[in-house]
């Protein structure tokens, strides 16, 4: 009796539960779905059913060089994303294993610039880009997204390393491991996970961060945020290309999130929620 | 002597991110809090002057500053209304048994890694356009009128798309802190005879309300930078109708060139930005100390 009344509730709350998912899903879906339709059946109104063609993702290709957009997005994150995590390491490494009295204070004050707005910083940096010869730059983007996100991944990579224990340094001491082998063989090791999970999930950021990268590049560094907002402006109907080049630009991103949907709660809410 | 060469490792390793993120900060900062005091034209450089607080005044009479501070505000709080609410629901839902929970999770967390451009596009022409988006067939096919979204609720289109964006994040918090808790209390709850309701308001809601909190507060600091949402949708129109803090300042720099103006501009969303960061400062500092 109790399982056939389990198995009701599970039933109910299945189908609920995939409405509403699909239901949030949906926009994306039909996007990927008008990529395989041709622009005349893109606007012939609501069709679930495409016609499979390829000829959007081909023009998109022939008419805008979408790769070069791509491997820029690829550049500026992947880049950014390492060069933040040089710097950030050493700095979260010793405030997780040497703390002082100041690290949470210097912990809470690299929160606090994250909370300043970028639009106030909008004239110095277009300017200061401008004198430097950066804008449009790959260099110069990249190294603003570093510094965006250095913040978040000296958080992120605290919180893991604050979770090593103390304890089994002491032991490889004791057993007479030198500094470097106490590294290489000690830490590393439990350090990796957290690290790969702070690169996943500042690439996704860094890919997706839409102020900067459209308003510091035009041609030659824009990535693939810059490359569908200048979709914006009318030039006719081509839903099945804006589609096409849709899907490309958060196929890749989307797939890296589902991995790391643990670590985006632990990184976006600073360690507050595990 | 241990003690104090790892103390001296220490801050050697900590100077790279300090010192950059200071320079970082202090300098644009600096020079903005500078420009908003001076007469800064693009189109007239050379002719740079001190201005006081004219700038401030220029921001202030401009009836676009009140209408983009109150959009910016209508924004997070319609946002954050639409994704808290939705986001415990949904949560509560996903955390109920059922089958495939793993691929619900994965389709209900996507939007979050959609980048705002293509969200922006997406929701205005394939379901929101007056003509051909899947509102219109759908407002057709019951013999309805299609609105269009853009022109009559420029700011209403724009907080469900950015709700769209946020409420997978909600969720996905919510629902990890749901996870947490603490199976044997809600037995024994249950076993104790209360109901949903009961369990939910002394149970549950107690136990999300710093999760809550925490999605509030970070939220709202990127809803306050609401950008490329508005520059691919309505441009910031129909007038200012949907124009919000970081728009107007990016027009007044960008497109009047007028570094002043957009500086003073600047300042003051420092300054909203950071009633807002003090008390995220609070909560997430409260977390340290455990």
């Amino acid at each position: 009796m109790a399982r056939a009344v389990s198995t009701r509730r599970t039933v109910f709350f299945t189908i609920v539960a995939w409405i509403i998912a699909l239901l949030i899903f949906f926009p994306i879906l039909y996007t990927i779905i008008t990529s395989f339709k041709s622009e005349t059946e893109a606007i012939q109104g609501f069709n679930l059913i495409p016609s499979a063609t390829v000829e959007s993702y081909a023009a998109v290709q022939a008419q805008s060089n979408y790769f070069k957009f791509f491997l820029n997005s690829v550049i500026i994150s992947v880049g950014s994303t390492l060069l933040a995590l040089l710097i950030a390491v050493p700095a979260a490494w010793s405030m997780a294993f040497s703390p002082t009295n100041r690290t949470k204070d210097i912990l809470m004050w690299m929160l606090s610039t994250k909370m300043m707005p970028a639009v106030a910083v909008l004239v110095p940096i277009y300017l200061l880009f401008r004198d430097f010869g950066l804008l449009d730059n790959r260099l110069g983007l990249t190294f603003m997204l570093t510094m965006i996100n250095l913040p978040i991944v000296v958080w992120m990579l605290y919180t893991y390393f604050r979770e090593i224990p103390g304890e089994i340094l002491e032991a490889a001491r004791m057993d007479g491991a030198s500094l470097w082998n106490e590294i290489v063989y000690v830490l590393t090791p439990m350090a990796v996970p957290g690290i790969a999970s702070t690169l996943l999930l500042n690439i996704i950021l860094a890919w997706n961060e839409a102020f900067w990268t459209i308003r510091l590049t035009t041609t030659n560094a824009a990535p693939l945020t810059a490359f569908i907002a200048s979709f914006s402006s009318p030039q006719g109907l081509f839903w099945a290309k804006l589609s096409a080049a849709s899907t490309l630009a958060i196929a890749p991103i989307l797939i890296m999130g589902w991995f790391s949907q643990k670590q985006l709660v632990r990184g976006l809410t600073f360690g507050a929620v595990k | 002597m241990a003690t104090h060469n790892t103390r001296a490792l220490a801050r050697w390793m900590m100077a790279p991110s300090v010192g950059l993120l200071l320079i970082w900060m202090m300098v644009p900062l600096a020079m903005t809090l500078w420009f908003s005091f001076q007469n800064y034209n693009l189109l007239n450089p050379a002719n740079v002057s001190w201005a006081g607080l004219f700038n401030y005044q220029f921001f202030y009479s401009d009836p676009a500053f009140f209408q983009s501070i109150w959009n910016t505000l209508v924004i997070v709080v319609g946002v954050l209304l639409i994704t808290v609410l939705g986001g415990i629901s949904i949560a509560l839902l996903l955390d109920q048994p059922m089958w495939g929970q793993g691929l619900v999770r994965i389709l209900v967390i996507s939007p979050f890694f959609v980048m705002p451009p293509v969200a922006a596009l997406v929701w205005k022409n394939m379901i929101m356009h007056p003509q051909y988006g899947v509102f219109a067939d759908i407002a057709r096919f019951f013999g309805m009128q299609p609105v269009d979204w853009f022109g009559q609720y420029p700011l209403f289109s724009i907080i469900i798309i950015v709700a769209w964006q946020w409420l997978p994040f909600a969720t996905l918090i919510l629902l990890t802190a749901l996870q947490s808790l603490d199976g044997e209390q809600k037995e024994a709850a249950e076993m104790d005879g209360a109901g949903f309701v009961n369990r939910f308001i002394y149970l549950t809601v107690p136990h999300l309300a710093r999760s809550i909190t925490v999605v509030i507060l970070i939220q709202t600091i990127f809803l306050l930078g609401v950008y490329a949402e508005i520059l691919v949708t309505t441009n910031g129109g129909p007038g200012y109708a949907s124009t919000n803090l970081p728009f107007l300042i990016y027009r007044t720099a960008l497109l009047g060139y007028d570094v002043g103006g957009a500086s003073a501009g600047g300042i003051i969303a420092v300054i909203l930005a950071n009633i807002v960061a003090f008390f995220l400062m609070r909560a997430v500092g409260k977390n340290l100390d455990k």
